[in-house]
């Protein structure tokens, strides 16, 4: 119980920090925010003395008040859930457009983590127990070298060959917006799936080396166990003996990890859906930092990290509640 | 690879050093360690050639470049040709000289933040497991806390809001990416500080600061090679991510650079793939000529990963036990 206790402690002073960090960056990073918005806007219009009243009032930059009042009001307005208001679609809160894009991005992330965990997973147990032989040497190394391929590249490479040369799959969007409405229709669901089939494959490609290697390397390791030999000894299938003896206990880290990957599908895909132009939480980072939209950008990062320290919170209880040796080791 | 030789235990030098050679001997043997490691697994010779490629195209490559890659011309997106080795870009920029120079940016700023990082996961690893107490009770919960924090995205809002260019890359991928090298040294020197020689040196009035750095710290070197390989990889991928996101400073040409451009321009959509394909090849051959190191390193350091018979020799022995 000590340790949970702890655990929870632990990620209260992450949430502070990371709060604190979103609170502090703008107001230690050199210049006005309120003057570079202004020179852009003009660029495009005048742009009159209310107008950057407004801009200054969001930025919390019209008060006279010290950075203790400024800090204690943000906390406040985050409690109610006013994470401030769009730039780029002045005035909608900025809220409201990330409810809107989490979805598509938990969607596509959601899916793509799944597959990518069971495929690594079972990629690594069979190399593992083919070790030595022409399809573990030849595995590995070529899963060394795609988790080192840059997966936004990758993704800009997949889109120009499946999109572009040969025009199997769209080249941007999350559904045909021009011909489908939403709903829960065959067409929008089809047009839907033809969408995110290049993005998920991005992202399984890109992840799959990173599961297959770890329980590659773990499942050596519980292969040179005495009760996987002693099962073999006893006659038992190969089967029985590859996944209910060695698999079952040497897949625990990547349990963990797939805790971690579930907090990560949130901001983990950015880059893919950049290049996909995929209507979800990463897109919508893109296009924020192109418009300095920077309350935005700081709702978006909030979201993320609670999303990580979440789903760590979530990991660290699991591998507690899984493997009993760390519940012994920390609370004795 | 399954004919690979790994040195025999035996015939290798050690990789803890001896405390009580003199501090240039020391060296020499890190030197010696190394070139066997590189010389004797033949994935680490071959990553360190492919490393070692892109720095001397990163050192002398632009000497021989006879365009500025930020000079335009009135040859748009020209496809490859003798002339323009990589063709050139919608105002007419050479690629190829473009990708040798970035080749520059990108492998020495790579190369120098991983150094930083490191350095600094090291002061912070060695101060926090040495000192032990409030000391290390602070630094521990500060590497937790970091890294717990999403690296991309606090890399992206920090980048976004400090003035553009390579420092402040750098030191953004400094500020979210030091806490897991410093986590695995805090580690290593708890179990280092009550060695006897680190005891002996401290009966003997050996300055703090010389014990950590000078007694503990050369026992950690492999690990601060290995950690340092791999973060290297982590800063080239994130370094050219950041840039490509239009968060780098466009008129110095880079590997990420030149891949923000080509989005911009729509290279995609234009099939221009002489624009696009080359950065992003060359960050994926550099990275993989790191982890190749890695690999190699991993298995000089943990046995058990290595392809060879030493395992199933063990297993046998145990069986007649």
């Amino acid at each position: 119980m000590r340790h949970v206790i702890r655990r929870i402690l632990f990620y209260v002073c992450a949430v502070w920090a990371a709060i604190t960090l979103d609170f502090f960056i703008p107001r230690l990073a050199p210049g006005d925010p309120v003057a570079a918005l202004v020179g852009k806007m003009s660029t495009k219009g005048y742009v009159t003395p209310e107008m950057k009243q407004t801009l200054s009032v969001m930025f919390g930059l019209d008060t006279h008040d010290s950075l203790w009042v400024q800090y204690f009001k943000y906390l406040g307005n985050l409690l109610h859930g006013n994470l401030g208001n769009s730039i780029q679609y002045f005035p909608t809160p900025v809220i409201q457009i990330i409810g809107q894009d989490i979805g598509w991005s938990i969607m596509l992330g959601g899916v793509a983590v799944v597959i990518s965990f069971i495929l690594g997973c079972l990629l690594g147990i069979i190399s593992a127990w083919k070790r030595n032989t022409a399809l573990d040497t030849m595995l590995s190394p070529a899963m060394n070298f795609l988790s080192a391929i840059p997966y936004f590249w990758l993704a800009l490479i997949m889109l120009f060959l499946f999109s572009y040369l040969l025009n199997w799959f769209p080249l941007s969007g999350g559904y045909d917006s021009a011909d489908i409405d939403p709903g829960l229709t065959f067409d929008f669901i089809g047009s839907v799936i033809q969408h995110a089939f290049l993005p998920a494959l991005t992202l399984v490609i890109s992840s799959l080396a990173g599961w297959m290697l770890t329980m590659r390397n773990s499942m050596i390791t519980t292969l040179s166990e005495d009760y996987v030999l002693m099962a073999k000894a006893k006659g038992l299938s190969e089967g029985r003996v590859m996944f209910r003896y060695a698999a079952r206990n040497a897949v625990l880290p990547n349990i963990t990890g797939f805790a971690i990957a579930i907090g990560a599908i949130v901001g983990g895909q950015l880059l893919t859906e950049m290049v996909f132009s995929y209507p979800g939480i990463g897109y919508a980072l893109l296009q924020a930092v192109n418009q300095q939209d920077y309350a935005m950008i700081q709702s978006i990062f909030l979201i993320i990290t609670l999303a990580v320290l979440g789903a760590n919170f979530l990991a660290d209880m699991l591998y507690t509640f899984l493997d009993p040796r760390v519940r012994q080791e920390r609370s004795a | 690879m399954q004919t690979q030789e790994i040195p025999r235990p035996a015939s290798a030098a050690p990789i803890a050093l001896l405390p009580s050679d003199p501090l240039p001997a020391r060296f020499l043997n890190v030197l010696l360690v190394t070139w066997r490691a590189m010389t004797t697994s033949r994935k680490v010779a071959v990553g360190s050639a492919i490393v070692g490629f892109f720095i001397v195209v990163g050192l002398f490559g632009p000497f021989f470049m006879t365009i500025n890659p930020n000079a335009t011309s009135h040859l748009f997106i020209a496809p490859p040709s003798a002339s323009h080795l990589l063709g050139t870009t919608v105002v007419g920029e050479d690629i190829f000289s473009q990708l040798i120079y970035g080749t520059r940016t990108s492998v020495f700023w790579g190369l120098g933040t991983g150094l930083l990082l490191t350095l600094l996961s090291v002061v912070v690893g060695l101060v926090g497991g040495y000192f032990g107490g409030w000391i290390d009770d602070v630094l521990t919960l500060l590497t937790n806390v970091s890294l717990v924090l999403p690296a991309l995205p606090l890399a992206i809002v920090l980048a976004a809001y400090f003035p553009r260019g390579p420092l402040t890359i750098s030191l953004v991928i400094l500020f979210t990416n030091w806490a897991w090298q410093a986590r695995v040294l805090r580690s290593q020197t708890l179990s280092l500080r009550n060695r006897e020689f680190v005891i002996a040196a401290r009966a003997s009035g050996e300055h703090t600061w010389r014990i950590i750095f000078f007694e503990i710290f050369p026992n950690e070197l492999g690990l601060v090679v290995a950690g340092f390989v791999s973060t290297t990889i982590f800063v080239v991928l994130t370094w050219a991510a950041l840039e490509f996101l239009g968060l780098g400073d466009g008129t110095i040409p880079s590997w990420g650079s030149i891949l923000y451009w080509a989005q911009q321009a729509g290279a995609l959509g234009g099939g221009l793939w002489w624009w696009f394909i080359p950065p992003g090849a060359c960050i994926a051959i550099l990275g993989a000529g790191l982890s190749l190191i890695n690999f190699g390193i991993d298995e000089i350091a943990d046995p058990r990963l290595r392809p060879e018979r030493s395992v199933k020799a063990g297993k046998s022995k145990k069986a007649v036990a």
